[in-house]
């Protein structure tokens, strides 16, 4: 069973970090250029809105 | 296994906020190690760039022609319907007069604090914090070619918009919506912008934030956006903003791309509280931008310098406490509080006018020839003319 989390285009991200910061329950953990989700999602979407280039989405 | 190392001081992120609070801690006598987890200071770029040059003395940096791109007479003020207004960079705030390489800035401000003493490991993120008795004791630390811990007397984040460090030491760093800015950024060359004047356009064009155009040299531009998460709706629109507005800027259409940059700002009241025994958080990490123009370098540098201070001090005494550390809180908060708060205030405010409210703003200034941007001194211009645009503003006059 999958988690449920956005899911993340890694061709279109740009490792900025600006879902990172944006995350209420700090689910989402970059480091350098690997983005994931931790199992603390409660799919806010605000990471979604909040990404410059759209690279997250559901 | 072999013994832990141990530092009086451990900073978490080597930008501008960490090198000065590092150059000064280490300055002071401190023993100081900075940590970052990128393979190399100053990049990726995230950042406009631009700077006044007024803070720099105070920080003791000085202009130097590595970092320094180009330099700018002062901003412009664009409303929708093109009213303008300039304002001359020594009267234009923290964020007109310069504009930045920010990668050799970063590495140029690393370089001092290594002048002073401090030990730089790159590619070293921080994955957790020790702890003793709900103190903060130290990092651990994933490098290339292990994994380790190192004790602290204080642990600094400057982390940055990411802020992870902060979080896990139980600190409140969480940001509203409302307080959260998406940005985007093109380095355009090609192009035909006013290599004098940092460009900022108001309104529908960037709701909730602005449009913003930073000469880097006579040919290219930073021309980048900051829009309020708050009204964005759906996926991509930042980039949408702002590659429709670009469309529509002739100058531009042969424009041609050199970098992207992205990325988060907050423009929010600043942390109320920003130290616990062994921890200080400074810079961006603390939301020490100023909400208004987004700008983070100055604060961020001035609060770095205060917390390398401090933190001298603290190994001197061998006492990282909170109680020690409260000449931090205190001396960052003496020098930006006021500012950072009026000026979210402000921003709560400017959040909700409309393109004709704008329009009225810019015309009315561009009337007075205002030439010192304060909020102050913008809102009593504008209640000469427009009162009742002023009505809701009252409370900051």
């Amino acid at each position: 069973m999958g988690k449920r989390h956005p899911v993340l285009d890694v061709d279109k991200c740009m490792h900025c970090g600006a879902c990172v910061g944006t995350c209420p329950p700090n689910a989402i953990y970059l480091n350098e250029v690997i983005l994931d989700f931790n199992d603390k999602c409660t799919m806010c979407k605000l990471c979604i809105r909040v990404c410059p280039v759209g690279a997250l989405g559901e | 296994m072999s013994a832990r190392e141990r530092f009086d001081v451990v900073v978490v992120g080597a930008g501008p906020s960490g090198s000065m609070t590092a150059k000064f801690a280490a300055r002071g006598g401190a023993r100081v190690l900075m940590l970052e987890k990128r393979q190399e200071i100053g990049t990726p770029v995230r950042c406009g760039e631009g700077i006044s040059k007024a803070w720099l003395p105070e920080c003791g940096i000085t202009l130097d022609k590595r970092w320094l791109a180009h330099e700018v007479k002062g901003a412009r003020v664009i409303s929708p319907s093109g009213y303008e207004f300039k304002v001359s960079e020594e009267h234009a705030g923290n964020e007109v007069g310069a504009v930045i390489e920010r990668d050799e800035f970063d590495k140029a401000l690393a370089t001092d604090a290594a002048k002073a003493g401090a030990e730089i490991r790159l590619k070293s993120p921080v994955v957790g914090l020790l702890r003793d008795n709900g103190k903060i004791t130290g990092v651990k630390v994933k490098a290339l070619d292990r994994s380790y811990e190192v004790e602290a007397g204080c642990v600094v984040a400057a982390d940055g918009f990411e802020s992870q460090v902060g979080r896990w030491a139980g600190l409140d760093t969480i940001v509203a919506a409302r307080d959260i800015t998406s940005c985007l950024q093109y380095r355009l060359t090609n192009i035909d912008a006013d290599p004098d004047y940092c460009e900022f356009y108001l309104g529908s064009c960037a709701p909730g934030g602005y449009l913003w155009i930073f000469p880097k040299s006579d040919d290219t531009a930073n021309v980048g956006i900051g829009v309020q998460l708050y009204k964005l709706k759906q996926k991509g629109a930042t980039k949408q903003y702002l590659d429709s507005w670009i469309a529509r800027q002739p100058r531009f259409n042969k424009g041609r791309p050199l970098e992207y940059v992205c990325g988060g700002v907050s423009v929010s009241a600043p942390l109320e509280k920003t130290i616990m025994d062994g921890l200080l958080i400074v810079g961006d990490a603390a939301r020490m931008i100023d909400a208004i123009t987004g700008g983070g370098i100055s604060n961020g540098c001035r609060a770095g310098k205060v917390a390398g201070q401090v933190l001298a001090e603290c190994a001197q005494s061998k006492d990282f406490s909170e109680a020690a550390l409260q000449k931090y809180e205190r001396g960052w908060r003496d020098i930006l509080e006021e500012g950072l708060y009026r000026d979210w205030l402000a921003k709560e405010k400017l959040t909700t006018l409309s393109d004709e409210d704008f329009d009225k703003i810019v015309s009315a200034l561009a009337e007075v020839n205002i030439d010192k941007l304060s909020v102050h001194a913008i809102l009593q211009a504008i209640q000469r003319k427009y009162p009742e645009l002023v009505k809701t503003f009252e409370d900051l006059l």
